[in-house]
């Protein structure tokens, strides 16, 4: 299918464009900064001198990506149909700590206790966007005034359940609160012998690269299929390009939104599960916060599509990892967040401007093969 | 003035060898006019002939790539519409552009707001629209809100406001296409007194008798390019509607009545309410309270093999009755198809039972324009073979059966993975009906199904229309081109302010008396 070749090479060209052009912007930043800014593209590719620092780095790298990647296909469930779930954030903690505190108060073979977390997980923050689906359908609340007014009660009840009810004991010298240490059965294998295929010793910091990769991937492609090869998928589509199509066609637009939020939520929830059942073995009041945020200018980015979205988290991934590097190179570490910034706003500029030169081309092409003045014959 | 002294005088516009090359449309190709000052020229042409663009053209909305234009005799160039209303070109839109929160004092100076200390000069302003107004013989009143207006009110409004900027030649774009019969001729009237007053008028129209009616001179584009210009005297309807066309006409009518006596949709005392639906709300009620009405107590009955035409002016209620039987909107009343009472189930339920929807909008409802044909032959069959593979859509099935629709409608197409956006209008509505009649409906709703479509595919609907009819398929058609009601339909019903006010015979009925029906001028006598 040419037609999609051309779209899809299209979309690359414009988002390399807008990566360039953010490298420049940001380069004016960091000269502003009193920085240099070769001396701060090296430093994104400064993955240590030692070998064991590379790997460890390279793990830093993918660990980032994983939670991205999840939190951008949240997002982009939602996007996909014109629902702004800004909630993302608030589901994925309050997923998080629960599934830790259940996951804490049984011991059970290692798939069923792994597979009861995600289930639970996912339960949480699935039910959690129920709530702004349900006040949109019955009364029209806004569901982005809503999500993020929900954010900000599930933060502060997440910072209330570990310190109270989810309170774990707490090792003497310790300052942060914590829920209760996941058994061993809950712990998420790792898959650092990918090192060993390179012949690269394993990275031993942050519980080497977390196994939940490969559930990521899994959960990448089952998303891709549900919207793009079923119906619940095209219902989806359909109420995203034109909403009044789709309800003229029988789509139930009340039915689609609260599908898709609590899909959506549901995905959100599992955000927090690579770093807890991958290194922490627990919910503690440092949990890593703003991935729900994040997965905005992810799913931005990777156009709402899962392939898309797993190289957009790769991208931010990439330049999270380089915070410490470039500290040492004496650059301020806020460049990256500058970056980021900049490649999101190009990149949805690239979109647009992609978006109407494909749609251009579409129809140059569709009038030139039908040879557009040829004349239409009429039937008597 | 004679037309001897006018020959002579320089022409008020001339178009030669205007060419204008474009991706996807119909373009102009050495297009040659020569408009009299005076008169009232005709440009009439089949939909995506090529009209609208070389008023676009004429107006400074668009550059021509190649030939010149003149105006009283100096070659102009134009980069926007305002080097057009500086040498006096102006346009009236066929869909008008008035803000309807101003009045009509506002909308006519709006852009071009006479000023005295920074403040906008009311007294001024309603001078000279005063002065314009009896002139012209074009009676509006200033202070009313444009909201408040008829659609003739709206259209010399729009005249109004052109002539305040100075207009000597007026561009008109089919003005008559959203018009009655009577606020035609009030039209017509309108511009005959602007000829005597010297000025021009430029008047795009497909509908040829209205056409022979006020032209002095009448040009005919045919794809793209002037084929011909005509006296209307010398010429009828009938020959210059061949020339546009190019070949025999179509016309709407329906031979033989295929009409049978088993009722296939029985609508009963369907009524709805303007300020939302209270579910237990008793109709008769609403209307004891004086509440607005947008359906009001319509019923009526359509039977296999019947094509039932709603005629009625825009926003007496058609949408509000198609959406109650689509289910998209709540109603009081029942709709029963093929003897089910169906008023409780869900859009979806209701298209699986056989309901078939042509809207009136395609771009609103019924196509997804970014999406590829054969996803826009899924859509309101997402449930039903041969889209559907339990929870998957069958993509293989869906793109073979757009192949079949592709090929049975003659859809003009590079294939079934192109996006529906790069369809011209024509075969978009094409591919629409060919899905609506797709999976075997049992009833049809027909909005508008020809708007906006060549002649070729017009008579090309028209025809699957009939096919399908004859093959029992019960239709509602709601139309705007009363020649199609008339032309198309079993029996008639003229609907009025959400009310069906008379049931006419459309072998015995004229446009002129239908549109008065429509506009409630003939009160409502039951003829049928």
């Amino acid at each position: 299918m040419p037609a999609g070749l051309n779209r899809a090479l299209l979309t690359v060209v414009g988002a390399v464009v807008a990566i360039v052009l953010a490298i420049a912007i940001s380069s004016v930043a960091i000269i502003a900064a009193g920085a240099d800014p070769v001396a701060a593209l090296t430093a994104f590719f400064d993955f240590g001198a030692s070998e064991r620092s590379v790997s460890n780095n390279i793990a830093a790298f993918l660990n980032r990506s994983v939670p991205l990647f999840i939190s951008g296909l949240a997002v982009a469930v939602g996007f996909r149909m014109n629902l702004f779930n800004i909630g993302v954030e608030g589901q994925y903690r309050l997923a998080a700590i629960v599934a830790a505190y259940v996951g804490s108060t049984f011991t059970a073979p290692a798939p069923i206790q792994i597979a009861v977390i995600v289930v639970v997980a996912a339960a949480v923050g699935g039910l959690y966007a129920l709530i702004p689906a349900v006040m949109k359908v019955t009364r029209g609340v806004n569901e982005v005034i809503a999500t993020i007014m929900l954010n900000y009660i599930a933060i502060n009840l997440t910072s209330f359940l570990v310190r109270g009810p989810f309170a774990g004991e707490r090792a003497e010298g310790q300052l942060t609160t914590t829920t209760p240490k996941l058994g061993e059965s809950a712990m998420f294998p790792n898959i650092n012998f990918i090192f060993d295929w390179f012949g690269q010793p394993p990275p031993t910091r942050g519980g080497g690269v977390w196994g939940f990769l490969l559930l990521a991937v899994v959960l990448g492609v089952v998303v891709w299929a549900v919207l793009e090869r079923t119906r619940f998928g095209f219902g989806v589509k359909a109420s995203g390009l034109n909403g009044p199509a789709a309800l003229a066609s029988g789509v139930d637009p009340r039915k689609m939104i609260i599908a898709a939020m609590v899909m959506s939520g549901a995905i959100a929830g599992l955000i927090g599960l690579p770093e807890i059942l991958g290194d922490r073995g627990a919910f503690n009041s440092n949990f890593t916060a703003g991935l729900g945020f994040l997965g905005i200018a992810v799913a931005l980015l990777g156009r709402n599509k899962p392939v898309g979205i797993a190289f957009a988290a790769l991208l931010f991934a990439f330049l999270d990892r380089a915070q410490g590097a470039l500290q040492i190179a004496e650059v301020p570490a806020s460049v990256v967040t500058i970056i980021q910034g900049v490649i999101v706003l190009l990149v949805v500029v690239a979109n647009e401007v992609t978006n109407r030169l494909a749609l251009r081309l579409e129809e140059r092409r569709a009038a030139q093969q039908l040879g557009s003045n040829t004349p239409v014959e009429v039937a008597a | 003035m004679s037309a001897d002294t006018l020959a002579t005088a320089r022409p008020a516009v001339e178009l030669e060898g205007i060419t204008k090359r474009f991706p996807g449309v119909v373009a102009n190709h050495d297009i040659r006019i020569t408009v009299r000052p005076g008169t009232v020229h005709a440009i009439v042409g089949e939909n995506g002939a090529g009209k609208s663009t070389l008023m676009k053209i004429l107006y400074g909305m668009q550059k021509p790539d190649e030939g010149t234009i003149r105006v009283n005799g100096e070659e102009v160039s134009f980069r926007t519409p305002s080097d057009a209303i500086e040498v006096g070109i102006g346009m009236v839109h066929q869909h008008f552009m008035l803000a309807d929160n101003l009045t009509v004092l506002e909308n006519i100076v709006l852009g071009a707001e006479p000023k005295k200390f920074a403040r906008l000069d009311t007294a001024f302003a309603r001078r000279r629209i005063t002065e314009l107004a009896e002139s012209h013989g074009l009676r509006v009143d200033p202070d009313k809100l444009v909201e408040d207006l008829g659609v003739g009110d709206r259209q010399r409004v729009e005249i109004l406001k052109v002539l305040y900027r100075g207009a000597r030649i007026l561009i008109l774009d089919e003005p008559t296409a959203v018009l009655v019969p009577q606020e035609v001729e009030e039209l017509f009237q309108n511009l005959r007194e602007l000829k005597s007053e010297g000025l021009t008028v430029i008047f795009i129209s497909h509908k040829l008798d209205e056409v022979l009616g006020i032209a002095d001179e009448i040009t005919v584009i045919r794809r793209g390019t002037t084929v011909a210009s005509v006296d209307p005297g010398d010429v009828t309807a009938r020959q210059l509607a061949e020339l546009m066309v190019g070949s025999e006409l179509p016309t709407p009518e329906t031979r033989e009545s295929t009409v049978t006596d088993v009722v296939t949709l029985k609508i009963g005392n369907l009524t709805m309410g303007a300020d939302g639906h209270r579910p237990g709300a008793d109709p008769a009620k609403l209307r004891e309270e004086g509440r607005r009405l947008l359906l009001d107590d319509v019923s009526f009955e359509i039977h296999q093999g019947e094509i039932l035409g709603i005629a009625g002016v825009e926003g007496n209620g058609q949408s509000e009755l198609i959406e109650a039987i689509m289910g998209i909107r709540p109603a009081h009343g029942t709709i029963e198809l093929a003897g089910q009472d169906i008023s409780g189930w869900s859009t979806l339920r209701r298209r699986e039972s056989g309901i078939g929807y042509i809207p009136e909008d395609r771009h609103r409802q019924g196509l997804l324009l970014e999406a590829s044909l054969w996803e826009n032959r899924v859509l309101g069959h997402q449930t039903r073979k041969p889209a559907r593979r339990g929870i998957w859509v069958n993509r293989r099935a869906s793109r073979a059966d757009t192949q079949r629709i592709v090929e049975a409608y003659d859809v003009r197409t590079p294939g079934v993975d192109t996006l529906a956006l790069a369809l011209s209008g024509g075969n978009q509505q094409k591919l629409i009906v060919g899905r609506e009649m797709s999976g075997e409906p049992k009833f049809l709703i027909a909005a508008h199904p020809t708007r906006g479509v060549d002649v070729g595919a017009q008579a090309a609907i028209w025809d699957h229309l009939r096919d399908a009819r004859a093959a029992g398929l019960a239709v509602l058609l709601i139309s705007a081109d009363l020649d199609e009601l008339i032309g198309l339909s079993d029996t008639l019903r003229v609907i009025y302010r959400g009310r069906i006010v008379a049931a006419l015979d459309p072998t015995d009925i004229t446009p002129e008396r239908l549109g008065g029906y429509m506009t409630g001028a003939i009160a409502g006598t039951e003829e049928s």
